[in-house]
């Protein structure tokens, strides 16, 4: 493959050739042997599995309120963790705010990190000429934006918008609950998220296309006749597709802490559908934190540490890449 | 060089274009209009239409768009919507200047601390330090900045009242020794935000220095120093720091994004007058005109920080040829 590769193999303690290892394997096998990273994989892996299973392992409805039961401390009777404001239950608040970022996270991922980066970056790669000045102009334009603040203004402008367009599906198709449990706001996150995260994979996706696309076989595969389209998916994608994960990896904690501060400034995920950001915002007033201070630790505390693994996961993984 | 040079400026007016015409056609685009804010309880429609008409909304967007410019580049943005009688300039101005201070303030800690930072872990590599040292900055990194603030507030504001609890009283104040001798302390005011706006931001100058260093200290010129029989402090100082201080102009960007972020969360939280909190209260009121500007300011800002930056790296080191494409 290229120049990187071979600087991998000669510097890894793994010998390549021997098995003629795939880098995906040599990757895995290296990123095996990182005791953080691992673990690090294994909390986001079982706080993802928590927020698929939030509806099965929450004790209550994330909407139930009890005000008779209000802020209740940590250990009360019913109520593990206690419960907000509202009478709450704040470890289901909790579990529920794992599930929003999970499917934030994932569906960002997927738009931004699979979809629109990858594919702007193979055909940029690959096109070149107009295409490739045309996309990567496009990529420098949205990375010298302020990402945060232009995803709160264009939050803050369109979410009305998008709620009236919802509202209407939702007449027209019978669906429920879209409005009510303010689950439609998630795709105004998922949209602002990719709109800023494309960039990165792109580029990574980009820079690699550009040198295997002077590979021998690539002109081979042209003299045979081959269409573009069959030389991007079988021969190109293939040796570009581990870098997608690089990529994605890289921006799981961007794309989880925007989601939080989007939340927090009232421009995200929209109530009562619990998310972080909402969860700690209801509980960071200075006297809030006073006289209930779980409402703010507890939250806090598993944000923290899933923003955390998140952190230390994408690291390991662009080390085990690069050889460390 | 030049051409690259050229190029970045000249796309530089480029992208101010963008961003005000998407920012101004996203919020005439969104809900209401302005008009349902400027006219208040008022809801003739005749009236509507005559403020609509004098406000000249009525005229096609990019006739909007272009006399909002004309204003805009006089410095005019329009009357502020949240506080009536003042026009957004005169409201946020004297704003700019407090979150002018708490940036500076960030980028004087998080230089200094992360380049110490970064240092000690290139010197102690193999060590367990160097680990240690990066796991807690990507920790503070990792930290949500409403929880450090939260958390700060509660302990150091609250519990030990050691700090005030919020405000903002300048960043230094002058302490008189019996009345003679001026001695320039902090402001305890400062201390909780600037945390939350630096916290962030040593994670990415201290690896850059560590790996830098570590690059360095294998170059030729540095064995040679070492040869002539210089002492290793001599070597650290005047060869191996001063040429991996270099790449930092890079991660001002970084920096800045972060200070960004840590500006709207915690002049929110601790009730600093600065634009932060005035972008914060714009959202909830739906202050056009105001988070326009605001938007305008930040980018601008942002984009020039970084332009400045790129240029300055390879104008401090020749080697560095940043128009290359790859």
């Amino acid at each position: 493959m290229n120049m990187r590769d071979s600087e991998i193999d000669s510097r890894s303690p793994i010998d390549v050739n021997k098995k003629s290892m795939s880098l995906t394997a040599a990757v895995w096998a290296r990123f095996r042997r990182k005791r953080l990273g691992v673990l690090s994989l294994i909390v986001v892996v079982s706080l993802f599995v928590i927020g698929i299973l939030a509806p099965v392992l929450s004790p209550y409805d994330y909407r139930e309120t009890d005000l008779t039961s209000a802020l209740l401390s940590p250990g009360s009777d019913g109520h593990l963790l206690g419960t907000d404001r509202l009478g709450r239950d704040l470890l289901t608040r909790t579990i529920y705010s794992i599930r929003t970022t999970v499917i934030i996270t994932a569906v960002t991922m997927l738009t931004g990190g699979l979809l629109l980066g990858p594919v702007l970056g193979l055909l940029a790669g690959f096109f070149g000429r107009w295409t490739d000045v045309l996309i990567s102009r496009i990529g420098e334009i949205f990375s010298s934006l302020p990402a945060l603040l232009m995803m709160i203004l264009i939050n803050a402008t369109l979410d009305e918008r998008l709620r009236g367009q919802i509202r209407r599906f939702e007449d027209w198709s019978g669906i429920d609950g879209l409005i009510s449990t303010g689950a439609y706001s998630y795709f105004l996150v998922f949209g602002t998220l990719s709109l800023f995260f494309w960039v990165g994979s792109m580029r990574i996706v980009r820079a690699q296309v550009l040198s295997i696309r002077e590979l021998d076989y690539i002109t081979a595969a042209e003299a045979l006749g081959a269409t573009p389209v069959r030389i991007l998916s079988r021969h190109i994608f293939p040796n570009v597709a581990f870098l997608i994960i690089l990529g994605v990896s890289s921006a799981l904690a961007g794309i989880a802490g925007s989601e939080l501060v989007l939340t927090w400034v009232g421009v995200g995920v929209q109530p009562p559908m619990p998310s972080f950001g909402s969860l700690l915002f209801e509980g960071s007033g200075a006297r809030t934190v006073r006289a209930y201070p779980h409402l703010l630790l507890v939250p806090g505390t598993i944000v923290t540490l899933l923003l955390f693994c998140f952190v230390l996961l994408g690291d390991a993984i662009n080390d085990a890449y690069r050889g460390d | 060089m030049l051409q690259y040079t050229i190029r970045r400026i000249s796309i530089l007016p480029l992208l101010l274009l963008v961003i005000t015409f998407s920012t101004f056609y996203l919020t005439r685009w969104g809900p209401g209009d302005p008009i349902s804010v400027i006219a208040g309880q008022v809801r003739d429609p005749e009236v509507l239409a005559q403020i609509r008409e004098a406000e000249g909304l009525n005229d096609p967007i990019y006739v909007q768009y272009v006399r909002w410019l004309g204003d805009a580049s006089r410095g005019d943005f329009g009357e502020s919507y949240i506080r009536r009688g003042f026009t957004t300039w005169e409201v946020i101005s004297p704003r700019l200047w407090v979150t002018g201070q708490l940036g500076i303030a960030a980028l004087l800690v998080i230089f200094p601390i992360g380049i110490f930072a970064g240092g000690l872990g290139a010197r102690f590599r193999g060590s367990w330090l160097d680990p240690t040292i990066t796991l807690s900055l990507l920790f503070a990194a990792a930290l949500p900045g409403i929880l450090v603030v939260a958390v700060l507030q509660w302990l150091f504001a609250v519990q030990l009242s050691l700090l005030p609890v919020g405000g903002w009283g300048g960043w230094i104040e002058i302490y008189w020794i019996a009345g003679i001798v001026a001695v320039p302390i902090l402001d305890p005011h400062i201390y909780i935000p600037l945390t939350a706006y630096t916290l962030g931001g040593f994670v990415g100058v201290a690896r850059l220095v560590r790996a830098t260093v570590l690059e360095v200290n294998r170059t030729d010129y540095v064995r040679t120093a070492r040869a002539k029989g210089l002492s290793e402090g001599t070597v650290q100082r005047r060869h191996v720091l001063r040429n991996s201080l270099l790449p930092l102009v890079t991660v001002v960007a970084f920096s800045l994004a972060g200070i960004i972020e840590g500006s709207i969360i915690a002049e929110t939280l601790l009730g600093i007058p600065g634009i932060g909190s005035f972008l914060f209260q714009a959202i909830g009121s739906r202050d056009y005109n105001a988070i326009q500007a605001l938007t305008v300011i930040y980018s601008a800002t942002f984009i020039i920080m970084n332009l400045v930056a790129d240029l300055a790296y390879s104008l401090v080191d020749p080697r560095i040829q940043v128009g290359e494409t790859s």
